[in-house]
This record gives structure tokens, C-alpha cells and sequence, in this order.
């Protein structure tokens, strides 16, 4: 046996304990004897809740994530009220305070930050600690301390109107105290507002009861033994009977100052979080500096902890972190608060787009650039924050139509953020029958992004519309700490890329297999779930020339048939357009007869099916039935809908039957990322309903055609967006066509037109597809023809079976 | 009416592996059903050229685990996608009771060997 590493890990914070937690969760504890050091005599708790505990809303042992057991079950060295002294690089060993030596491999430094404390005459006694009533604000024992002095006082001062110190604010008021909050500069929360909201703000709070002094340097703190009041550098003052500072952080460095690595602001780190000088010496959290950036918020830190694991436990590994997107939501005295990225336009390029009701104090502000969101400001508006915040951290193309960003969409009547009024017994995903205190127990068992909830709960794993509130559950339930997981946007999870990014590493080394992907691209690790994605990925950017491993593919995919919960299969054959024939009843009738089929039945998509057939019998049902296969199993087009139209309707004023039918024709057989439903209506009564299918034309007076796309009527009803208006039917198979291939391309594995035309805007589809703003409209129409060309109807199979077993049921011995 | 043709397997010398055929009858990367003294049994080729025996049926909803989609030793019920390691037979990410697994190898003719 390979003798185990030695993982030092100083800091037991929001960072250094998640990196543990990740190392844990990638069997690390195989190659590493694990030690940490903490320099509170405690387990690791949330330190984003300590606010609550000065607040009264939390009690102080409700904010642990991990006790000191769970060091323990977990073989982990603690060395809880220990701080690191020093440690010698040449002899690879970590110094503790009281004369500890522990040698190390591998050295993590997660030191995070200290207050900062600004000089003031008076602040200190003789011995050196703060005079009687002063508070920084950073520990549980600074918090458990202030609480405690802040039931014998009246009156409570707090240094620095940031986010923090408004907390801390926040709290003294719960407790009683009247609050005063001194500020340097003329706007509160200036890292994150700029002055309107800033305004704002401060309005909403001064009616609160806080009294602000802007613009005000606090240069000596006043008492006898106890503090009684602070003077500022303009001659004022202030009386108070307890003074809390929190006036900004700094990284602590000195222990990695000391052992000579290279520091700046923070700890100097390489992408792959090294030390610049030690490459056995790492830093994550806010001590450490990455491209010239110290972060303070939970995402990065997290980011860092999941990297930095997977580069010490995973073999090979070329994890790395290239820097984060910070953005945050939060509760300002419960005003919600939501910012991103910059605070100001950078150019005159920049486009501000703002909302303001100062009554409400509703404030909303979003910078635009290059169509992306570059920054934003919500103030007193919870509801469009989780999709502004999302289109920023994954740089999303944004709609045209500005309006759809600022206010929540609500043309469908849904409101999906109620779930804090839900009772905790309602059911959220009513496919698995989840309920809201099942997801919220997955949270509290440390589930913490929407991947992990929803694989521990399978809520949201079967139609998926109840994603959104899932995810609001976990807001409400992580207090903050919800973490963006990378692997909810890779197309398969195997492959650590986004399917632009996958599709042309494809193309670029001549990929043509789902093994060949997984070997080249997943260093050889089959993965179950991801084969399926893969497979249907492979054949979008192949056509004919893609190399067909059936075992990649879903068991409907292998026999062309749907698995029903018996095991036996349902058979559904082509009617093109929804028009059949006597003689084609007949020979269904006689077949579902012979085969014995359990149910025969009309489907919503027009068709006929046969429920209850065998798996060894298909072939001889196809053969007999002389009909080509409907696809009805797999995610491809799947049928077109259609009314009588011109033949024989009163109203018809389109020939919907024909067009139909050409359209069946045309695309039968075309896979895509999910199913594809069509419909052809022949005038606008909609009899084919085709305005909430995922294509749909509509014929209108004067010869022409509506073509919709984007609609959708089952677990959600949407109606579709109007992608053009065209006088033939020729160019309806165009248009259709082109925005079938853009969707095969440019969706993620499994998601429905409606989900793709929502996220990337029916104005930007618009422009590629009718005004080629891309330059892709010829290549699309001859990729979705190649599709077209290298179509062969499944069926065919009963003749020459891919494999002699292909059917069989039970397979034969010799 | 057509009969649906199921061939078991000729009866052996109980306490001998059960010689089940050319390993060809499994295509590559997938599983087939085979019946062993009236029970069906599932057996899994590998794309690694791995075999694993198991009992046929999920055992959440009896499902058809032959037809599942297996990623190196993890196989995934078409049913409802609940998993489980074909090695040892442990349920993968739920809490449905183990599957069984029998011993299985390959003779120096390429056919299946099955013990129960």
C-alpha cells in the first residue's frame, strides 16, 4: 500500500474547512492524513450568520456546519484554539503555537482576514487591549461579547457603513440599542452602490431608525475606563456607550510573510492556487491574491475550495481556477439587496438601463455590455434578482427588449418565489412527489447547490418545471451559502465543457464515437449518464458519418420502441400528418390482434399506438404492419399535427393537410437535444394547436403562414414566440428547418424548445436566423439537409438486425 | 397467435458452472437476459470486456436491468434510472435493497460461465 501524504490545512474558516469538506467528497481521505488548525477553540461554523446571532435570530450553535466530532468521524486532526507560529519550507513542517511541529506534504494556507482597525487616539488601555465597550466585529466571540455588553447599554456607535457594519447595526436595534453608523465618504455601502441607491438606502434605513454621519473620519475615542464617546477629525462628536469598528478587512499574510512566499494585498497564487515561490504551499479564501484580486464573498472562496480539491485528490488533474464573478444577494435590514460586477458604465459604450420608484424604494440599475450584463443594483426587488444575477454569472446574451430583464415575466401568471409562505409539508416536485421539508433536510444535510438538492431529493429530475422553486427552496434554507455547482452547465457530466466548447473539441479531433469522446475527453471514464447526451451530440454533428455504438444509446433507442413499466413496448407507426387510410386500419387492426396487444389507443400527437408488444415480437409487428417507424421513443421530431385545412373546412384558408404532411416528410427522423412536437393549423381558429407546440405554422388570410416556435402544452403551457411570416410552403420547411438545427447545435442536452427560445431570446434568434446576423444561415440549411439525406427509417431493422440479439428477449444458450 | 421462443439452458450437474453460450450472443457494452434452471439472470459485457451476472429484475419497480445503460461497472435501470454497482451489486445514489450477483467468467472458447 502507497503510504499516505500529509495535508496540512491552517485556517478552519468558511474556506479552509470547505476545502476539507471537498477533499472528503473526492475519497481524499484514502491519500492524505489530514490535519487542520484553527485558531478558535471551536468546530467550523458560518460566519455570514454571525450578523443573525447579534441579531437574536440565530443562536450561536445553530450556525455550526461542522462540530468537533465530525472532525473526528473523519479521521481528521483538529487542533482547535492553535494558531501557526511559523513554518520552515526546507524542512516541510508547520509550527504551532505551545510548540507543536507537524510535518507536511502538502501545506494549505486559509488564514482569511482581520478587521481593519483605523488609528484613533484613545482607542487602546496601557496593556494594549481596546479600551472597555470597543468591538471589532469578526469572530463569534467578538459577537457572544458585544451581546452580552449590549444588554447594560443604551446607545451603540458603529465605524463604517458597509455591508458588515449596517449589520451589525441591524443587530444592536434588534437589542434595543439606539444605533448611530459613521461613514467615511458620502454613500453608504460604496463598494457595492453607487450614490442613487446608496440614497436610497440610507432613506429606507433612516426610517428604520438609524442615524448616519457621512463624510465623517473618527480621529480619538473619548472615556474614562469605558469608551462614552468619539470625536471626529471636524471637531465633532458623538456620545456612545459601546463603539463597534467595522471598517473593512485585510487578508492575514504575516504567517506567509514570514515563511518568505510571495505576498502583495494577499498570498500571490497561481491558477492552480500554489504558492508563486512554493509549489507544496497553497492559499484559498480571502487571504489569498489571484490576478491581481483579494475576494471577500462565499462563492470564490468556494470555487477555490472545489479546484484546489480536485488538483490535490484527482489524478491528472488540470483543474483550475481562473477567477470569479462576484455577485451577491442580501438582506440590508430586510431590504433586499442584489449586486453584480460593476456599479458604474466603464465607456460611454456601456448601456445603462434603470428603473426607480422612490416611494417603494424599489431602485433597479443594470449595465449593458456587448449585450451581456456587466453590473448590476437591485434594491427592494426579489424577484427579477435570480435571473438578472444568473444571466451575469454565466454571461448570457441578454433580450432585446430591456424591460424583460428589470421586471419579472409574468405574461403566464407564474410566480414561482412564494415558497416562503408554503407550508412545510406542500409538495414541490410533484413528479417524485418531493416536499418543501424534504428539500429543505437535503439543504441542512449539506446539500448546497441546485445539482446536489435535486440528485439527493430527485426533485426536479422528472419534467423539470419546478426547478425554479427548488432552487428557491434552497435559497431560503442555505442562508446565504448556496453555491453555484460549474457542473450544472456542462452538456454531459463527465466532460467538464459547455456544449460549444464540447462540440468543438469534437470537431477538432475528429471524434466520431461516444467511446472515442469518453476516452479522449473523460480520460477513459465511461460514464453512464453521460453516454445518451453524447450519443445524440455525435449524430447532430456527424450526420451519416457519425460511428453508432448502441449501447450508447437509451433501450427505446436500441429496439426503436418506448419501454413501458411492464418492460414490454409500445409500437406507434408513422401517419404522416395525422391521415390514414381504411386499408391502413385494417393491417393495424390485424396486427394489434395477432400480437395481442394490451391497448390500442389514439395518442395526442394523432397517431395510433399499440401498448403492451414484447420485445421479441417487434420486428415481426413492423414487418407486418408495412408502415414506417413514428419515432414516438425518442428525442427527434416526432409528429405534425394537423387539421382538415382547405380540403374540406368551411374556414380553411391554408392547406395545412399537404403542408403537414410535406413537413412529416421532411424532418421525420431529425434527433435533437429533447423531443420535437409540430402542429399545422389552416387558419388562425388553431384547430392543430399550433401555437403551443415546439414548431407550429398558422395559416392566415392572404396565402400566408405564421411559423411559431417555442410553444409548449405540457408540464408548462407556453405560448409560442412568431419566428416569421412566409407566403409558401417551401419556405415554411426553410425556416423550420434552419431553427431545427440552430436548436440542435445550440440547446443543452434535454431541454425543450420553449426552455431554448426563453434563454436565448426570440429577438437574437430572430437575427441569426432571418437577418443570418451570424452568417450561419446557409450552413445551417445545408447541415439540417445532410440530417435530412442520411435519414433511414428505423424499422428496416426487422430485416437487418444490428445484431443477431438485437430483439431477443431472453437470449439462448448453446 | 406466435409462441415467443425461449430456449433455457441445458441442465448441468448442479454445483458446476452453467456454460451459457458464445459470449458474441451479448453485443458489446450491453446485457442480456439468460435463463438458468427457470430464473432469468442478467449478464453484462463491458465495453472493458468485463462480464457481471445479476438478478434480472430491479428491484425498485422490476425493471428490465439488461436493458440499462451501463457506464464502467455501473449499470442504470431503463425504468427509472435508479443505479447500482454491478461488482458488488450496491444500490448506486438509493436506497433499494443490493442486487444479487453471481460468479461469471469466460472459458478458453469464449463462452459464458455462470455459477449460482
Amino acid at each position: 500500500m502507497v503510504e499516505k501524504q500529509k495535508l496540512v490545512v491552517v485556517g478552519n474558516g468558511m474556506a479552509g474547512a470547505r476545502f476539507v469538506e471537498e477533499v472528503l467528497s473526492l475519497g481524499g481521505q484514502d491519500q492524505y492524513d489530514i490535519t487542520v488548525f484553527g485558531e478558535e477553540p471551536y468546530g467550523n461554523y458560518n460566519r455570514i450568520l454571525l450578523s443573525g446571532v447579534l441579531a437574536g435570530t440565530h443562536d450561536p450553535k445553530d450556525i455550526f456546519i461542522n462540530s468537533l466530532s465530525w472532525y473526528e468521524d473523519n479521521d481528521i486532526t483538529l487542533h482547535a484554539g492553535v494558531r501557526v507560529i511559523g513554518i520552515d519550507r526546507k524542512s516541510k513542517t508547520a509550527y504551532g503555537a505551545g510548540g507543536l511541529l507537524v510535518p507536511y506534504d502538502k501545506l494549505v494556507i486559509a488564514t482569511g482576514s482581520s478587521p481593519f482597525i483605523p488609528m484613533m487616539d484613545g482607542l487602546y488601555q496601557d496593556d494594549g487591549a481596546f479600551r472597555d465597550g470597543i468591538f471589532p466585529f469578526r469572530t463569534l466571540d467578538d459577537c457572544t461579547e458585544m451581546v452580552e455588553y449590549a444588554s447594560e447599554a443604551c446607545r451603540a456607535t458603529v465605524i463604517g457603513g458597509g455591508l458588515l457594519g449596517l449589520e451589525a447595526a441591524r443587530g444592536l436595534m434588534n437589542r434595543g440599542l439606539d444605533v448611530d453608523v459613521v461613514h467615511l465618504t458620502s454613500c453608504i455601502m460604496d463598494q457595492q452602490l453607487d450614490a442613487s441607491s446608496g440614497d436610497m438606502l440610507k432613506m429606507l434605513l433612516e426610517d428604520m431608525g438609524v442615524k448616519f454621519h457621512l463624510e465623517k473620519m473618527t480621529t480619538s475615542v473619548h472615556g474614562n475606563g469605558k469608551v462614552s464617546g468619539i470625536g471626529f477629525r471636524d471637531g465633532d462628536s458623538l456620545d456612545c456607550e459601546m463603539l463597534v469598528i467595522s471598517a473593512g478587512i485585510r487578508p492575514n499574510i504575516d504567517l506567509a510573510r514570514m515563511a518568505g512566499l510571495n505576498i502583495r494585498r494577499g498570498i500571490l497564487v497561481n491558477d492552480d492556487l500554489s504558492c508563486r515561490n512554493d509549489r507544496d504551499i497553497y492559499a484559498v479564501g480571502e487571504c489569498a491574491e489571484h490576478r491581481n484580486k483579494t475576494y471577500g464573498l462565499v462563492a470564490p472562496l468556494w470555487e477555490q475550495a472545489r479546484t484546489l480539491a480536485e488538483r490535490l485528490t484527482v489524478d491528472k488533474s488540470t483543474s483550475t481556477y481562473t477567477g470569479s464573478k462576484t455577485s451577491t444577494k442580501l438582506k440590508v435590514m430586510g431590504v433586499e439587496l442584489a449586486v453584480a460586477g460593476d456599479k458604474e458604465p466603464m465607456s460611454d459604450d456601456d448601456e445603462v438601463v434603470s428603473y426607480v420608484e422612490p416611494n417603494r424604494g424599489v431602485y433597479k440599475k443594470v449595465i449593458i455590455r456587448d449585450g451581456k450584463v456587466a453590473g448590476a443594483i437591485l434594491l427592494g426587488d426579489g424577484f427579477t434578482a435570480p435571473r438578472l444575477l444568473q444571466a451575469f454569472d454565466r454571461g448570457e446574451v441578454l433580450p432585446q427588449n430591456r424591460a424583460e430583464l428589470l421586471f419579472p415575466l409574468s405574461a403566464d401568471g407564474e410566480s414561482v418565489l412564494d415558497v416562503e409562505d408554503m407550508p412545510d409539508d406542500a409538495q414541490v416536485c410533484n413528479c417524485n412527489g418531493v416536499s418543501k421539508s424534504k428539500i429543505i433536510a437535503a439543504v441542512d444535510g449539506g446539500c448546497r447547490s441546485l445539482k446536489a438538492v435535486c440528485d439527493a431529493t430527485k426533485a426536479g429530475t422528472g419534467c423539470g418545471s419546478c426547478i425554479p422553486q427548488v432552487q428557491a427552496v434552497l435559497e431560503l434554507a442555505a442562508d446565504g451559502l448556496v453555491a453555484d455547482d460549474p457542473s450544472e452547465h456542462y452538456y454531459v457530466p463527465a466532460i467538464p465543457m459547455t456544449k460549444p466548447e464540447l462540440t468543438a473539441a469534437i470537431r477538432l479531433q475528429g471524434l466520431r464515437s461516444v467511446s472515442a469522446v469518453l476516452d479522449t475527453l473523460a480520460s477513459g471514464k465511461e460514464d453512464a449518464a453521460s453516454k445518451m447526451g453524447l450519443a445524440s451530440l455525435l449524430k447532430t454533428i456527424w450526420a451519416d458519418e457519425y460511428e453508432d455504438e448502441r449501447d450508447a444509446r437509451f433501450i427505446n433507442d436500441r429496439v426503436h420502441a418506448n419501454i413501458q413499466r411492464d418492460g414490454t413496448f409500445s409500437v406507434v407507426p408513422r401517419i404522416y400528418g395525422g391521415v390514414t387510410s381504411p386499408d391502413e386500419l385494417r393491417r393495424l387492426a390485424d396486427v394489434a390482434e395477432k400480437y395481442e396487444a394490451k391497448m390500442v389507443k389514439i395518442t395526442g400527437g394523432q397517431r395510433i399506438d399499440l401498448l403492451g408488444i414484447p420485445k421479441a415480437y417487434l420486428p415481426d409487428v413492423w414487418r407486418e404492419l408495412k408502415m414506417p417507424s413514428g419515432h414516438a421513443y425518442t428525442k427527434a421530431f416526432r409528429t405534425c399535427k394537423t387539421c382538415v385545412g382547405t380540403d374540406f373546412c368551411r374556414y380553411g384558408v391554408g392547406d395545412s393537410v399537404k403542408l403537414g404532411i410535406e413537413i412529416e416528410k421532411r424532418f421525420q427522423g431529425v434527433e435533437s437535444p429533447h423531443k420535437m412536437k409540430l402542429a399545422a393549423s389552416g387558419c388562425p381558429r388553431n384547430c392543430a394547436e399550433s401555437t403551443t407546440k415546439d414548431l407550429g405554422v398558422v395559416a392566415i388570410e392572404g396565402g400566408k403562414w405564421e411559423i411559431y416556435i417555442g410553444g409548449a402544452g405540457g408540464s408548462r403551457v407556453r405560448k409560442g414566440d412568431v419566428l416569421c411570416t412566409v407566403d409558401s410552403h417551401d419556405d415554411v420547411l426553410k425556416f423550420m428547418g434552419r431553427f431545427m438545427q440552430y436548436y440542435r447545435e445550440n440547446a443543452k442536452y434535454l431541454e425543450r424548445t420553449y426552455g431554448f427560445v426563453e434563454r436565448v431570446g426570440i429577438e437574437h434568434i430572430r437575427s441569426v436566423l432571418l437577418d443570418d446576423s451570424e452568417g450561419i444561415c446557409e450552413r445551417l440549411d445545408g447541415d439540417i439537409q445532410a440530417s435530412i439525406d442520411a435519414y433511414k427509417d428505423p424499422w428496416q431493422e426487422a430485416e437487418v438486425p444490428v445484431h443477431p440479439n438485437q430483439f431477443v428477449s431472453v437470449a439462448a444458450g448453446s | 397467435m406466435v409462441g415467443i421462443e425461449v430456449k433455457t439452458v441445458v441442465e448441468v450437474a448442479k454445483g458446476l458452472p452453467r456454460n451459457l453460450g458464445s459470449v458474441e450472443q451479448i453485443p458489446l457494452g450491453e446485457g442480456r437476459v439468460f435463463e438458468v434452471d427457470g430464473t432469468p439472470m442478467a449478464v453484462f459485457r463491458t465495453r472493458q470486456g468485463e462480464l457481471y451476472a445479476t438478478q434480472a429484475a430491479c428491484p425498485h419497480r422490476e425493471g428490465p436491468l439488461a436493458d440499462g445503460i451501463i457506464g464502467g461497472t455501473q449499470i442504470v435501470c431503463p425504468l427509472h434510472a435508479y443505479r447500482f454497482d454491478l461488482a458488488t451489486g450496491n444500490p448506486m445514489g438509493n436506497d433499494c435493497a443490493s442486487l444479487r450477483t453471481f460468479p461469471v467468467s469466460l472459458d478458453g472458447n469464449g463462452d459464458i460461465l455462470l455459477s449460482r
